[in-house]
């Protein structure tokens, strides 16, 4: 394999992690605050149809990028209610809105588009553009060095570059802060929380509105930056490879990072290996790379491998009294 | 708070479900409304569909053939206090049990195919969930984590299985070899033909036999007792001697078993091969089924039933109503699963203190609930 082949799909791990990174990220607020999430895949596909729905109309991948922030925002609050307000199973909650989503996305994709549950393809400012970093193009001629920042760092999408600019602030907003420290208090003892006289249900309606936002993010990346346009079930399980992700990196935002860059690149490694015969293994069904995911996770949950405990409060609605 | 009175039992098992559901059709109806189509013909198209005719009528017990199995699968693991997410994979890899036997027994006879093939479907499916169930118990691995992922290890497993294994050489589309003979379930349009073209087949017998074996399961053994008391509270399991993490194990390998089944009726009943995705989500509605059932096998029969009925009638009202596609079923299913699982206390509360105020005796306490100054 010479210099171009891994760069190109270094190139793509990159482009695949982001949506992972971003949504996982989203997941890290909520499960920190103590509301398990599984609802991050539902989340992501009202958000990617809503922005692809949106630009395709307006034509401005920036009201699409609004509106995918604003609906998936609301499907977070509407689980926030059940899961925090009403004090519902938070589990249920989340394949509630993961169902809704599904349902929903296809039925109004349709009705209002007829194009098969698809939304319209999208004009030129209807999508984010990639952007060229400054000197890529001067630099690309310098070896090595010039063509890994030519083509491996410059010319993504914003939403990629926003994605790991998110990781730094999540890492500093979680350890280096007052929300962050109760943030995680709250995850973590909620009563404590309560006796300092900070209110745990304002805290996680806080948490949750993060994580609503960044998974409008991760949402709108599928429609408006690396797709052109919604297609029914985009986002394709995304969500719970986030889910696993997240886990695998122990809440972490930083570990977050390198387990969705894993993630990303054994999905990347997928796509190539179609077919291709490895020495010694022979061709490697492209399955088992596609559960690998999933297998480590599971894994890593059984402790075989490290130890994944998540946090203390995590799943237990907060009543103040009994 | 205390001064809460649990709501009598007809108002939790019947009054509170209907509510929910209530307003799951209300909020359906007002997404039909929002695409410019008549709520109250869709719901007349659903029906007749579901109910009118043999054909439909056929099809309606079809469906909910596949949601009882799965409806049981997540009840079981329910009373154990389990959460099983995963009906979706286990009933998918029992599609190997099923096809394996139905295709190696297809020169005897249905009564020999059908119960081996139920065993062998039902040990796989029971697998499936046995390993999550192992994880729980023994490594102390959340089993909702554990299952979703076993959800899509079991579809990257079926599509190698088929491609790879399964597929004869001859066919192009990824699916096994067809069940000619005695692998098939008999339907049941051969004995009454009044069920039309429908693919309603023996299996709903297994189904209702499921139900019956849940219902003494649960209630009337010792095994049944252990698992409720499991669930109740597993603190007190254990000082009661119970061994948790054998409950744990047995239950989600019995509730994988159930969700197992609809393999027998997809694969042996009606596909008669296996095919990608043949559980296509049934597992899921299963969640909504057993919800909406209180995890009881007549809640969950009548649950299975509507479900039935929505996805038949739903396939229906697209064809009757172009605006609507059946994707609104989801919708509904969804709704239902938010309202009655995830939402309970929206209506609850006000349904204890509206039932406190109807008993003269417990009047004047109600009022002081109501009049005393909200605790915050």
């Amino acid at each position: 394999m010479d210099l171009a082949v891994i760069l190109s799909i270094l190139d793509a791990t990159i482009r695949l992690s982001t949506p992972l990174l971003l949504a996982c990220l989203a997941g890290l607020y909520s499960e920190r605050a103590g509301i398990f999430d599984i609802g991050l895949e539902g989340k992501m596909l009202a958000a990617a149809f809503a922005a692809g729905a949106v630009a395709a109309i307006s034509g401005s991948a920036w009201l699409g990028l609004m509106a995918g922030m604003a609906v998936s925002l609301a499907t977070t609050l509407l689980q926030g209610a059940a899961a925090i307000t009403l004090k519902g199973n938070q589990l249920i909650a989340g394949v509630a809105i993961n169902m809704l989503a599904a349902g929903m996305t296809t039925f109004l994709g349709q009705t209002w588009f007829s194009q098969g549950g698809r939304t319209p393809a999208l004009s030129e400012g209807g999508r984010f553009a990639p952007i060229t970093l400054p000197f890529a193009n001067e630099l690309a001629g310098v070896p090595i060095l010039g063509p890994i920042y030519s083509e491996l760092i410059s010319g993504h999408y914003l939403l990629v570059y926003i994605a790991f600019i998110m990781v730094a602030v999540t890492a500093f907003v979680l350890y280096r802060t007052r929300f962050g420290l109760r943030l995680r208090a709250v995850g973590e003892n909620p009563k404590a929380v309560d006796t300092a006289g900070i209110s745990v249900v304002k805290q996680r309606y806080q948490a949750i509105i993060i994580t609503g936002l960044l998974c409008g993010l991760a949402g709108a990346y599928f429609s408006i930056a690396q797709g052109s346009g919604f297609g029914n079930n985009m986002t394709a399980g995304k969500g719970y490879i986030a889910l696993a992700a997240l886990i695998f990196a122990k809440w972490k935002p930083v570990p977050a990072m390198f387990t969705c860059l894993l993630f990303g690149f054994l999905d990347a490694l997928q796509i190539r290996l179609q077919n291709f015969e490895l020495p010694v293994i022979g061709v490697v069904p492209v399955q088992a790379i596609q559960a690998l995911p999933y297998v480590l996770t599971v894994v890593l949950l059984a402790g075989f491998i490290g130890k994944a405990v998540g946090p203390k409060a995590g799943g237990v609605p907060y009543t103040k009294e009994r | 708070m205390s001064a809460h009175r649990p709501l009598p039992r007809w108002a939790d098992i019947a009054l509170l479900p209907a509510l929910n559901l209530l307003l799951a059709f209300l909020v359906s109806g007002l997404v039909v409304l929002l695409v410019g189509e008549n709520p109250f013909h869709a719901i007349q198209v659903i029906l007749y569909g579901a109910f009118g005719y043999g054909d439909g009528f056929g099809y309606t017990l079809y469906y909910a053939t596949n949601f009882i199995f799965t409806g049981l699968a997540v009840a079981v693991a329910a009373h154990a206090g389990l959460f099983n997410i995963g009906g979706d994979g286990q009933a998918y890899v029992a599609g190997l049990g099923a096809v394996v036997v139905a295709l190696a027994l297809d020169q005897t006879h249905w009564l020999i195919a059908m119960p081996l093939a139920i065993i062998a479907a039902g040990a796989v499916g029971g697998f499936w969930g046995f390993v999550p169930g192992w994880l729980q118990a023994k490594r102390g691995s959340h089993v909702v984590i554990t299952t979703i992922m076993f959800n899509f290890i079991a579809s990257a497993l079926m599509v190698y299985m088929v491609n790879r294994v399964l597929k004869p050489a001859s066919t192009m589309a990824p699916e096994s070899e067809t069940i000619e003979v005695a692998g098939r379930v008999p339907q049941l349009r051969q004995f009454f033909s009044f069920f039309g073209y429908s693919p309603v087949n023996l299996s709903i017998l297994i189904a209702i036999a499921a139900l019956i074996g849940v219902y003494i399961l649960i209630w009337h053994t010792k095994f049944g007792y252990a698992m409720r008391v499991l669930g109740a509270n597993p603190t007190a399991s254990r000082y009661a001697g119970i061994s948790n993490s054998k409950m744990i194990m047995i239950t989600m390998t019995i509730s994988g078993a159930l969700a197992g089944m609809v393999a027998i009726n997809e694969v042996m009943g009606v596909q008669n091969r296996l095919v990608l995705d043949f559980v296509a989500g049934a597992g899921f509605v299963g969640i909504a089924v057993a919800l909406m059932g209180r995890n009881h096998p007549i809640g969950i029969a009548l649950a299975a039933i509507l479900f039935g009925a929505l996805y038949q009638g739903g396939q229906e009202l697209q064809f009757v109503i172009p605006g609507i596609t059946r994707e609104m079923i989801v919708v509904i299913q969804a709704l239902v699963i938010l309202f009655t699982g995830a939402m309970e206390g929206l209506f609850r509360p006000s349904l204890e203190r509206a039932f406190m105020l109807l008993s003269p005796e417990q009047k004047s306490e109600a009022i002081a609930v109501s009049t005393a100054k909200p605790e915050s």
